[in-house]
């Protein structure tokens, strides 16, 4: 970051702008960074989203907006400003407004905690993997606003499934973290990921000791979601659109930017904890066979982690839309006893393993 | 002071994505539980009954392939049925084996809409458009022949309008050697998987006692253990000529209900393949020629015709009076199915009120007619 931040003042220094105020700027430039590249992700995720499902029940997928559809969620987003804002006349006026809000916003701070880059962790707290899964467990208020202020039987039952299911999920969440934390001997994402560097490449990625805890992770992260095998809070064939059945408009749009936001940052922390983050698969970064000179070379290394990190992402989010495509919806019951019988033993158990393992393989290894 | 304990009163439908067309039902919740049930049914009257006593036979021929537009050669083929006994008219043999092919096929496009929408009430999106890939080529066929995607009227009193043209039966029977293999697509994502089992196994089960006590019939009740199958216990057409198996299963539940299901699948391809071997080789008419359909005058008498229809037994019932019927009265499957919702639902949770109501394939026109 130093380093960066170092440039960036001499840079500023040309034109004779005084270094406190580069100081004040500096923060504030990876916060657009990241909301222009939310925007963009999500476009790009909802399309992908509706060609992976048509590639898998044999469509087409929206190919009428631009070539091969590029441009069909420009449209619907769009469509979906231009729309009224219908809000029944019952409902809890503050509040309808404010849960959409309280259900995007979260994500992206979530979004800025996720170092893209090894240079590019601005959120650098120690804990930031803790705090990661804590702010993600906010939406899920706005979406237990959002039934209770829409006074619609729908909603209400949808938003309480997703409150039962959120919290039987982020126990599991946090036993896995638990283990990963003893791997890498930190709570911080960036540190979590460098520790991951060894000399057998990518045998030193976590998801091999800890196979276990990715699957309840990566299962754990789609209930989170509220995707399928786990979208009953939004269950179209039980409770017409769950919580957000009353919203139309941007309002709408925002739950629906949240939701795909929140995909991209859930599999991100997946493949920081698990796939090794921004770390090239090859043990070395290409750009640094191309330029021989240090400092351009430098810099492009960033800009190939943010690929190798954006690369991993789009894989796991493949997984979770393939998982869409294949399987029914879970009950709800059956829900919660997947999650306290099944899951929550597995990641203590999981949790003992990996102690034991970094006791006497890592440890000894070092003795 | 209001009551927190109370019960929720919840409205699933007329307007709802998985009611299939216009059902209501009045919920009773505690929590998830659901504590009474009420089907509210109507919606979707148009009064096909009342319409035949105002027109002639034959303006009455386009108007029943509406009261199930799933399985619309069903209800043509029991009106037309009727006419013809009341006449005492034979119909060719060959017109006899098309009217069976065209039921069979009408029989597999309505199961495999039937499967699609189900498993998408379930939750799973993919197996609707893999159903709607295979039906579309029953529709395909359908439309080359009659002109219609849907409302064929193409049986008529006699026989049927067309011969099957030669190009017709190769599609058919290519239809009929891909079909194998995509219902083992289906059952390879569907029949094991465990969340689909752990939906269905043991959920709405109808007992052997409470579905004859409902009169139940077709699918639903074969699944609850009685082998009733009219196109054997009472062979119509030339369906005593044709080899083919029925089944039934023991469990009464969700998924005996799909088991039996996709075994008809493969007993309709069986008989429609049979049906093109015959057809095929004859050279018969098509249509029995001493019938004058538009100006029919039938004196006063009665006939009743059943038809295993793909949402169990459909039958129909003429009074005639003179140039227009006295009186025509439809029983349908599905109305059946919707009286022993009350039964299955209560005590049941919401999440299973759509496996359970999805299992029974329900169609709203023909409840309400």
């Amino acid at each position: 970051m130093n380093y960066i931040l170092s440039l960036f003042i001499d840079f500023l220094a040309k034109f004779d702008v005084p270094r406190e105020v580069a100081l004040v700027i500096f923060p504030i430039i990876p916060f657009c960074v990241v909301a222009a590249a939310l925007i963009l992700v999500v476009l790009i995720l909802v399309l992908a989203e509706r060609k992976v499902l048509a590639l898998f029940t044999q469509r087409k997928g929206p190919n009428r907006v631009g070539i091969w559809g590029l441009l069909q969620t420009v449209a619907d987003a769009i469509k979906l400003l231009c729309k009224e804002n219908i809000e029944p006349n019952v409902t809890d006026g503050i509040l309808f407004t404010l849960a959409p809000i309280i259900a995007f916003v979260p994500v992206l701070i979530c979004w800025g905690i996720i170092p893209f880059s090894s240079e590019f962790d601005f959120m650098s707290i120690s804990t930031s993997a803790l705090l990661f899964v804590t702010i993600a467990f906010i939406p899920v208020i706005g979406t237990v606003l959002a039934g209770y202020a829409s006074n619609n039987k729908y909603s209400l039952i949808g938003s309480i499934r997703s409150v039962a299911q959120v919290l039987s999920y982020e126990l599991p969440i946090a036993f896995v973290l638990l283990s990963i934390a003893v791997l890498a001997s930190s709570l911080n994402i960036k540190d979590i990921i460098l520790s991951q560097i060894s000399m057998f490449q990518v045998c030193g990625w976590y998801i091999f000791p800890c196979f276990l805890g990715f699957i309840i992770m990566f299962i754990s992260s789609i209930a989170e979601l509220n995707r399928c095998p786990f979208d009953l809070p939004e269950a179209e064939s039980e409770l017409v659109a769950g919580y957000n059945t009353e919203y139309s408009g941007m309002r709408f749009a925002l739950f629906f930017l949240g939701e795909y936001a929140m995909m991209f940052a859930s599999s991100a922390f997946i493949v920081a904890l698990f796939f090794g983050g921004f770390l090239s698969p090859f043990g070395f970064y290409i750009s640094e066979k191309i330029f021989s000179n240090n400092v351009i070379a430098q810099l492009f290394v960033y800009f190939e982690q943010a690929f190798w990190f954006f690369l991993k992402t789009f894989v796991v989010v493949f997984l979770i839309m393939w998982v869409r495509a294949v399987l029914p919806r879970l009950k709800s019951s059956d829900l919660l006893k997947f999650s306290w019988k099944f899951l929550l033993p597995l990641s203590i158990i999981n949790f003992l393993f990996i102690c034991i393992f970094k006791y006497f393989v890592l440890l000894g290894g070092i003795k | 002071m209001t009551n927190l304990l109370k019960t929720m009163e919840i409205n699933v439908g007329p307007q709802h994505p998985s009611t299939h067309g216009v059902l209501r039902l009045v919920l009773e919740l505690d929590g998830e539980i659901i504590k009474s049930c009420k089907p509210v049914v109507g919606y979707l009257h148009r009064g096909i009954e009342k319409m035949a006593e105002s027109r002639s036979y034959l303006q009455y021929l386009p108007i029943v392939d509406r009261i199930d537009y799933l399985g619309g050669f069903f209800n043509s083929y029991a009106y037309c049925d009727c006419i013809e006994n009341l006449l005492n008219v034979e119909i060719p043999v060959k017109a006899q084996y098309i009217r069976v092919l065209c039921m069979e096929l009408n029989r597999i496009a309505s199961h495999l809409l039937w499967l699609g929408t189900f498993m998408l009430d379930l939750g799973a999106s993919s197996p609707l458009f893999y159903c709607f890939r295979d039906r579309e080529r029953i529709l395909h066929i359908f439309e080359a022949l009659t002109g219609q995607r849907m409302m064929y009227n193409y049986f008529t009193f006699g026989g049927v309008r067309f011969d099957i043209p030669n190009e017709i039966l190769e599609d058919i029977s290519s239809f009929v050697e891909d079909m194998p293999e995509c219902i083992k697509d289906y059952e390879n994502i569907i029949t094991t998987n465990p969340i689909f089992t752990s939906r269905c196994v043991n959920k709405g089960i109808i007992t052997k006692r409470n579905a004859l006590q409902y009169s139940i019939t077709g699918a639903n009740l074969r699944a609850s253990g009685v082998g009733l199958d009219f196109r054997k216990s009472c062979p119509y057409l030339t369906y005593d000529n044709l080899e083919f198996d029925i089944s039934y299963a023991d469990g009464g539940d969700a998924y005996s209900r799909y088991k039996v299901r996709i075994f008809e699948l493969y007993s309709s391809l069986k008989i429609v393949e049979q049906c093109i071997d015959f057809i095929r080789s004859s050279s018969e008419p098509i249509l029995n020629k001493s019938v004058k359909p538009v100006m029919l005058n039938i004196p006063e008498g009665e006939y009743t015709s059943i038809v295993e229809a793909s949402r169990g037994l459909t039958s129909c019932t003429v009074k005639a009076g003179g140039k227009t019927p006295y009186r025509v009265k439809w029983r349908t499957g599905s109305y059946y199915a919707v009286q022993l919702l009350p039964e299955l639902l209560v005590n049941c949770e919401v999440a299973d009120m759509m496996a359970i109501f999805g299992s029974l394939d329900v169609i709203l026109p023909e409840v309400d007619k």
